[in-house]
């Protein structure tokens, strides 16, 4: 059972390049290398592939921000990180879910990795929250909020997409989606109910 | 109301370094000599990182359900969880000695019909043809019945209700009853009905037409209709290789009739980038029906064939579905539609997926 997986690693220092330069062909050969480690981990402690999916994508989460924060040093393997944060990851939640925890049964060497996982969460908050006051804002803010700030519309696409009249219309629409959002941000700490 | 979107501009100006000196240099001065100000550029600040910083997230998480969804999960598993069932381990122990029997067996076989002559006897063949002709015959047979049959049930029913004027393919978008089909389907229609495998047919209207991709997205408007729990596929959103095993479910005739084929060319007719050429037997009324890979995933529409060429059919590339789905004008749409993100029929048998899918297929009728 305890069975090595036969893969040649590539270079960690290539990876840690292309996570910080957004590169969409890293992200691919990180989720094809190192899936595989992951799903073995969860498939033998009592997890099925769609947990395997979820904790390996929260484990690159963290790996990301970590790497983008500027906090990554290469004193251990891309592979030991990922592999140490998924399986805390895993056991917290077969903890929350009181299933057993004992037996675990390892595949590679794990590091400490409890001050990520805690920066993890809080981000993971601030996450929620921004998604919550996202939702609440509605449509069409939400979706005009998007355009703008994440996809990099003009103000004269969106003021043709939402049908308005004048440029100047939407901008004030903006204006007012984005003093929203704030409020709702803001203030939103204690009423976030989580959607699951 | 004008001075504050104003204040707005300047300090995302400030913030993202697009003011020159002098503009920045009084921005200090005001930042200093109000602290509401300076507040509200704090404020402005950390909301634009959190958004980023939501935005990167939510990208990172969109691009790995892509790639998830392009990865073959059984095999991997099979690759990190080898489980040597009870045959497998029987099999690794007694192997030699199953080879050695077999080929004691194949010897004894060949050379008792070397020696009895049956290997070369022309008779043994002659019966064998005469046997498979008659079969033949008899298939024959039972299958004009069968059509004249059909012809006999297809003509009163003709007389007493209106099938209507054509037909096509459709599938449910979203659990809640978007449906998609081809533009050209559903073109110059006064009014377009669905049905499902089981006979029920609802009222659609259409919500958005897209005549360059030539997709229709119509939404359920039938009373009848309950929402689904979920949807057991996914729509893929990067694009599919070369020589990936296809298949399509639509109604040319009033039964789903599956279609198995290949994707042959990445562009579709003469050039066409938004299409793939598919080599997969379709036939008038499977406009508008899925093209799905192996593992589930919706990889295109259904959208036609070239008429002088063998095998070729085309279909417009999932990404193009989506892209249609994005331009969709957000006040026409009186319900949220949100795409499933979870497939369900990856790693099952493909009749098994066509028994969890036949029920999100519809026949389009448009009168």
């Amino acid at each position: 059972m305890n069975r090595p997986i036969k893969r040649s690693f590539p270079e960690d220092k290539g990876f840690i390049l292309g996570i910080l330069n957004n590169s969409k062909e890293t992200l691919d050969e990180l989720y094809r290398t190192y899936f595989p480690v992951i799903l073995q981990f969860v498939l033998s402690n009592n997890g099925d592939e769609d947990d395997a999916k979820d904790i390996f994508q929260e484990s690159v989460i963290v790996l990301y921000n970590k790497v983008k924060s500027g906090n990554f040093e290469l004193s251990s393997k891309l592979k030991t990180f990922l592999y140490s944060v998924a399986r805390r990851l895993w056991l917290k939640r077969l903890t929350h879910q009181s299933r057993n925890t004992s037996n675990i049964s390892d595949f590679e060497e794990i590091i400490p990795v409890e001050n990520d996982i805690e920066m993890h969460e809080e981000r993971d908050i601030q996450f929620k929250k921004m998604e919550q006051a996202l939702h609440q804002i509605g449509e069409p803010c939400k979706t005009i909020l998007e355009d703008f700030y994440m996809n990099g519309r003009s103000m004269q696409e969106i003021c043709e997409r939402f049908g308005y009249t004048n440029a100047d219309n939407a901008k004030n629409q903006k204006y007012k989606c984005l003093q929203r959002l704030k409020k709702l941000f803001f203030q939103g700490t204690n009423q976030i109910e989580y959607e699951k | 109301m004008k001075s504050e979107t104003d204040m707005i501009d300047r300090i995302e100006a400030y913030l993202r370094d697009e003011m020159n000196a002098e503009e920045r240099a009084a921005f200090d001065q005001l930042r200093r000599q109000h602290p509401g100000i300076d507040h509200q550029v704090v404020a402005h600040q950390t909301l634009m990182k959190q958004f980023e910083d939501y935005a990167a997230q939510k990208k990172l998480m969109a691009d790995m359900e892509d790639i998830h969804a392009s990865l073959d999960i059984a095999r991997i598993r099979q690759e990190v969880m080898p489980e040597p069932g009870m045959v497998v381990s029987l099999w690794k122990k007694y192997q030699s000695i199953v080879s050695v029997a077999a080929s004691v067996a194949v010897v004894a076989v060949v050379g008792t019909l070397l020696a009895t002559g049956t290997l070369f006897n022309k008779n043994a063949h002659s019966d064998y043809n005469a046997l498979r002709r008659e079969m033949s015959q008899k298939i024959n047979n039972i299958a004009r019945s069968q059509n004249a049959l059909i012809r006999d049930i297809k003509k009163p029913a003709n007389s007493t209700v209106n099938p209507g004027e054509y037909g096509g393919t459709g599938f449910a978008l979203t659990a809640n009853g978007y449906v998609v089909t081809n533009y050209h389907v559903v073109n110059g229609s006064d009014s377009v009905y669905i049905q499902n495998t089981e006979g029920d047919s609802y009222k659609v209207r259409t919500v958005y037409v897209d005549p360059a991709y030539d997709i229709a997205i119509l939404q359920i408007i039938d009373p009848a209709f309950k929402a689904y729990r979920s949807l057991p596929y996914t729509i893929k959103r990067s694009s599919s290789d070369l020589g990936e095993n296809v298949y399509t479910i639509g109604f040319p005739r009033d039964e789903p009739v599956l279609g198995i084929g290949y994707l042959s060319s990445r562009t579709g007719y003469s050039g066409d980038t938004t299409a793939y050429q598919v080599s997969i037997p379709v036939n008038p009324g499977n406009s508008g029906g899925p093209l799905l890979d192996n593992r589930g995933n919706v990889i295109g529409i259904i959208s036609g064939k070239q008429t002088q060429t063998d095998g070729a059919a085309f279909a417009i590339k999932s990404s193009y579905l989506l892209k249609a789905i994005q331009n969709i004008p957000q006040d026409s749409l009186k319900e949220k539609l949100s795409l499933s993100k979870k497939n369900t029929l990856a790693g099952l048998s493909r009749t098994d997926q066509i028994r969890k899918m036949q029920d999100y297929i519809f026949m389009v009728k448009v009168y």
